[in-house]
């Protein structure tokens, strides 16, 4: 009781009532208290933990960046035993399987996300948005496996001879190796998980693009294909861009899959039908086998080159997706 | 055809210009039809193939016995990998989403939703580099527990993200309801807004321990280093586990090793598949109980 109050007469019954009132009020500023701190702590655990992600991966890097500084990136040479070490073929090999499996993958799934939105009768398209969104949730070990045991000699026995005997006078179709082990089976690996991610996305802005716009261009005489080329398209051009950046950030980041197929080769070479490696997977190719504290130290520095790269494409997806999104439509 | 000339008996098919520009239009719906049978086809291959192929390893031996007659110990491991993750992750998850749904201003909900994004972009091979740093190196020792921390990170952003979409739709009414009866935002939270979303919570961690159960990379630090031939419960050791086993397996050219590792993914493939398709369907039940 504060002293300011009148003194009031209460009898036994009414200040017992008080009394719990008051017990509850501050029970519940104790639970309103607890409850936010919990979830700030909650909040602030994820932030730390990007932070602390950035800062072990530099940290475990230290030796090799410190070494080799930034001339790692255009080294070629990759020779654990002579303890030299470079990222060139590496980052050579994951830009050229990305971006081969993006080219491969986002009009496949771009096509996806304007059949679901704007052709597919309702019934069809509730069988196969979950479909295609089953895709992605596929393990990439398992993927990889598959990709090992059925798709790459299908690569090497059909598909690479017919690419190298109509395309061969283009280096990047050159003759087929033994095992169907190259940068192209890793490839078409990669345009398998990254279509499901850009045609979810995809589909969601072609949704959102209003209906009275498109009925206008029709009533303009404009056939189907016109009002997807003139209206549908440019008004989510940067929303396309955003996800198929996503698309990419995954291709990019993926070990496994790409480990298990791409024949781990070292060299840079013009055809996509030889061996190559990617940053991701030659991580989880030599991580466990690492013996000298360099060799790891490479390693990590790998992963710092992937953390970069990742974090940019993610970041610049996420600018674009927010800052261009078509009337509330957004890129995730 | 002149204008003079004009036929009324003609028939009233599109020409010329018209005609090409209806067939581009067609040929494009054609393309946009094939991509989507495309993904179809290609979904169907690779579940089949592993169906067809695991189906022949399957037995009870082979489930329940240790290597090298069968996977138990690794379904055992994995089970309790992703029990710990999920335990470690979904509290955090839904806090999050809480506090991005009852708290956060608008730019404290900007930073934590890009600090959900770029978790969720991570490549979960740097979150293995991470834990090997974080635990592996400090303990001397790879441990399913470092495996489950590696997981829970992969999961959170999932589950935040999927806790949130459905706290939003918590009707407006219950809330108002409750504040008018004075209950405090505590009471209502745990009374009325985490009951309401419960079956969407649940959804996204369903779907969040199925993307879990077949991460490998992060697993390749974390807990590769085991005895498949051992039953073993000690989350403080590397436990066998599905994922890294398929890995070693598949990069071994040993027929025996192939059966084995498609029969694995045919047990993981399924879990997942059910998973996620059971997951759906509860989402569909809870967004229709919300919106009516």
């Amino acid at each position: 009781m504060s002293s300011a109050a009148p003194p009031v007469l209460l009898d036994g019954a009414q200040a017992a009532r008080a009394r719990s009132a008051q017990r509850r009020k501050r029970l519940d500023r104790l639970g309103d208290r607890t409850l936010f701190a919990f979830c700030l702590l909650a909040a602030l655990l994820a932030v730390a933990t990007i932070l602390l992600v950035g800062y072990q991966v530099v940290s475990g890097a230290a030796p090799a960046i410190s070494k080799y500084g930034l001339g790692f990136l255009t080294s070629t040479t990759w020779q654990p035993n002579f303890g030299e070490f470079g990222a060139g073929s590496l980052i050579f090999g994951t830009a050229i399987s990305s971006l081969f499996a993006l080219l491969l993958g986002a009009p496949i799934a771009i096509s996806i996300g304007l059949y679901l939105s704007l052709l597919a009768p309702a019934g069809v398209r509730g069988v196969v948005a979950p479909l295609v969104e089953m895709l992605a949730a596929i393990p990439s070990v398992i993927l990889g496996f598959w990709g090992v045991l059925i798709l790459a000699p299908f690569v090497q026995g059909t598909l690479e001879p017919f690419l190298h005997d109509s395309f061969g006078f283009i280096p990047i179709f050159g003759a087929p190796e033994t095992t169907g082990a190259s940068i192209f089976t890793a490839s078409l690996i990669l345009t398998i998980m990254v279509v499901p991610i850009i045609a979810s996305i995809s589909r969601d802005l072609f949704t959102a693009v209003p209906r009275d716009v498109q009925d206008g261009a029709s009533a303009l005489g404009a056939t189907r294909w016109e009002v997807v080329r003139g209206v549908v398209l440019p008004s989510t051009s940067s929303g396309i861009v955003a996800a198929s950046l996503l698309g990419l950030g995954r291709a990019l980041g993926e070990a496994i899959a790409v480990a298990q197929v791409i024949g781990a080769g070292s060299e840079i070479q013009a055809s996509l039908f030889k061996t190559g490696d990617t940053l991701a997977a030659r991580i989880a190719n030599q991580f466990p086998g690492a013996l000298t504290e360099m060799h790891k130290a490479s390693l990590f520095y790998l992963g710092v080159i992937l953390l970069v790269i990742g974090l940019v494409s993610n970041l610049v997806a996420q600018w674009i997706g927010r800052r261009f999104t078509f009337q509330g439509a957004t890129a995730r | 055809v002149s204008r003079a000339g004009f036929d009324p008996t003609a028939p009233l098919t599109p020409s010329g210009n018209l005609r090409r520009r209806q067939l581009v239009s067609r040929f494009a719906e054609y393309g946009a039809t094939g991509a989507a049978v495309f993904a179809v086809a290609v979904l169907a291959i690779v579940i089949y193939t592993v169906f067809s192929r695991g189906v022949s390893a399957l037995s009870l031996d082979f489930l329940f016995q240790a290597a090298p007659a069968g996977i138990g110990p690794e379904l055992v491991g994995t089970a309790i990998i992703v029990a710990i993750a999920t335990a470690i992750a979904m509290p955090i998850g839904v806090l999050i989403a809480l506090y991005l749904t009852e708290f956060a201003g608008s730019r404290s909900t900007h930073l934590i939703r890009l600090t959900l994004d770029l978790l969720n972009g991570l490549p979960s091979i740097i979150i293995g580099l991470f834990i090997f740093g974080l635990i592996v190196k400090p303990q001397q020792t790879q441990s399913g527990f470092a495996a489950a921390v590696a997981l829970a990170i992969i999961e959170v952003p999932l589950i935040a993200r999927g806790s949130q979409e459905v706290l939003l739709l918590v009707p407006l009414s219950l809330r108002e309801a409750g504040d008018a009866l004075g209950v405090s935002r505590w009471r209502s939270v745990l009374g009325i807004t985490l009951p309401t979303a419960l079956g969407g919570i649940v959804t996204a961690t369903v779907l969040s321990v199925a993307r879990a159960a077949g991460e490998t990379a992060p697993l390749i630090f974390a807990a590769s280093v085991f005895d498949p031939g051992r039953y073993s419960l000690n989350p403080f050791e590397a436990l066998p586990n599905v994922p890294v086993r398929i890995f070693q397996l598949s990069e071994e050219a040993n027929p025996t090793g192939f059966a084995e590792a498609w029969g694995l993914s045919f047990v993981l493939v399924s879990f997942i598949l059910f998973a996620s398709l059971g997951a759906r369907a509860l989402l569909a039940r809870s967004r229709r109980k919300l919106a009516s």
